[in-house]
């Protein structure tokens, strides 16, 4: 029978998973469950839903930390989040619906980083760092580097995910967020992306653009970072931004859609934010 | 594994594999049927419960996370022969068809209602309500019904 722990500290937890690499790590469960009926039992689960220490969302002067434990739904209904982080709490809204919200987490997005994890490309755009523990220490990773691959991380095998810590943009800066799905709730996403643009009298400093489920991990596009560098905002910058889309990525055919269809919603999204359209939808 | 929780207000000792579903144990160990199982990978939300007050999807809760939990079930929602105001909205509106989306809907609504996120004043509160229900999915598509049940249920709590 499968073994179980709920740690009642991050302490307690870096033990139980420095003992037991093997076991699964679980936390709301959203992802990780939807298999339970098709495979065969884990070896153990270390059971972090709830764990205090992780259950939190700390706003600073210049910063925002969330634990790994937080739920979208805390996220999307935290004011900081919601007013200064708007891809964040965006992408939070369009996480499955109020069952999934009520218990997927941060740090479980994080984790599995899958090509279609909705917060991904908000953490990219928004310059954010994970910070991991094991009973060795702690350490922070850009999550920019964090994820290597097709559900691949830089987690090591006796690390657990503590915190998202990310900092607080401008309040000039254009924060860009659009899902786009079969439908608009609990779907799982054909192209999402996320931008942060710095824009200084009608002319584009700096940006940092991601986007999701268009290559084998969530990417930030530096290629189209540098083309809109100094750009006038509207056509001339999305035009730029749209041909640096079309250079940058190799979308593929699967069961949610095709590899021309993401490429041409790819190309539109990246086009609208630098067009300055608004694309954060709140209802 | 010995697992002990409270499920509508009464505690319960099930021995079973933590890992499996809150959903299994409702149904097969506890006899608790108005919960359904739908697509069993948290789409439809048949099977929603409430876990600590908030509204989960029970096909995707280990057994072994709600030790020491309280859970609240469809058979829940009433106090005693009083229906909850939902259950009497949909009831009274027609807000059920087939049946097997209705506990869901119920135990949904139910959240949605009691914690107030519906605001009345709001021009949209229909919306808001189709929002907080997208994870309730009806097959019989009768949603238009089940809007209304819970727009009367929500002016009637807030009274």
């Amino acid at each position: 029978m499968t073994a179980y722990v709920r740690p009642r500290s991050v302490k307690e937890a870096l033990e139980t998973r420095a003992a037991h690499p093997d076991w699964m790590v679980l936390a709301g469960g959203t992802d990780l469950m939807v298999s339970a009926n098709h495979r065969a039992e884990p070896v153990g689960m270390l059971d972090l839903w709830r764990l205090d220490e992780l259950c939190f969302i700390r706003a600073d002067r210049d910063k925002v930390s969330i634990g790994a434990g937080a739920t979208w739904w805390e996220i999307e209904n935290h004011a900081v989040i919601g007013n200064r982080l708007t891809p964040l709490a965006a992408a939070a809204r369009e996480i499955g619906a109020l069952q999934i919200q009520a218990r997927g987490t941060l740090g479980g997005n994080v984790g599995t980083s899958s090509p279609v994890g909705d917060s991904l490309p908000a953490l990219l755009a928004l310059d954010a760092e994970i910070e991991v523990a094991s009973v060795r220490g702690r350490r922070r990773i850009p999550y920019s580097e964090y994820c290597t691959g097709y559900r691949t991380t830089q987690l090591a095998a006796d690390e657990l995910i503590i915190a998202a810590h990310l900092p607080l943009p401008e309040t000039t800066q254009s924060l860009m967020w659009r899902k786009v799905g079969t439908r608009r709730a609990q779907s799982i996403s054909k192209v999402m992306g996320a931008a942060a643009i710095a824009v200084d009298g009608g002319t584009v400093v700096s940006a940092r653009v991601a986007f999701g489920a268009i290559a084998n991990r969530p990417i930030r596009l530096t290629g189209i970072e540098e083309a809109v560098k100094g750009l006038r905002v509207g056509t001339q910058a999305a035009d730029a931004a749209r041909m640096a889309m079309r250079a940058a990525i190799k979308p593929i055919d699967d069961v949610r859609s095709t590899a021309s269809y993401r490429l041409q919603v790819a190309e539109n999204l990246v086009a609208r934010f630098f067009g300055q359209r608004g694309m954060i939808r709140r209802a | 594994m010995n697992i002990t929780l409270e499920i509508n207000g009464k505690a319960h000792s099930v021995d079973v594999s933590p890992w499996k579903r809150l959903l299994d144990v409702l149904r097969e160990d506890v006899k608790l049927t108005g919960t359904k199982e739908g697509c069993g990978e948290g789409e439809c939300g048949a099977c929603s419960v409430m876990l600590d007050g908030e509204v989960v999807n029970s096909c995707l809760v280990a057994i072994g996370q709600c030790g020491s939990r309280k859970v609240t079930t469809v058979e829940g929602l009433a106090n005693g022969d009083v229906l909850h105001a939902v259950q009497r909205a949909l009831v009274e509106c027609g807000g059920a068809q087939c049946g097997i989306c209705t506990p869901g809907i119920a135990v949904c609504a139910a959240h949605v209602v009691d914690r107030r996120l519906v605001d009345l004043d709001e021009a949209n509160a229909r919306a808001k309500i189709r929002e907080l229900l997208s994870g309730n999915i009806c097959r019989c598509t009768g949603y238009q019904l089940i809007v209304d049940a819970i727009l009367v249920a929500a002016k009637e709590v807030a009274k």
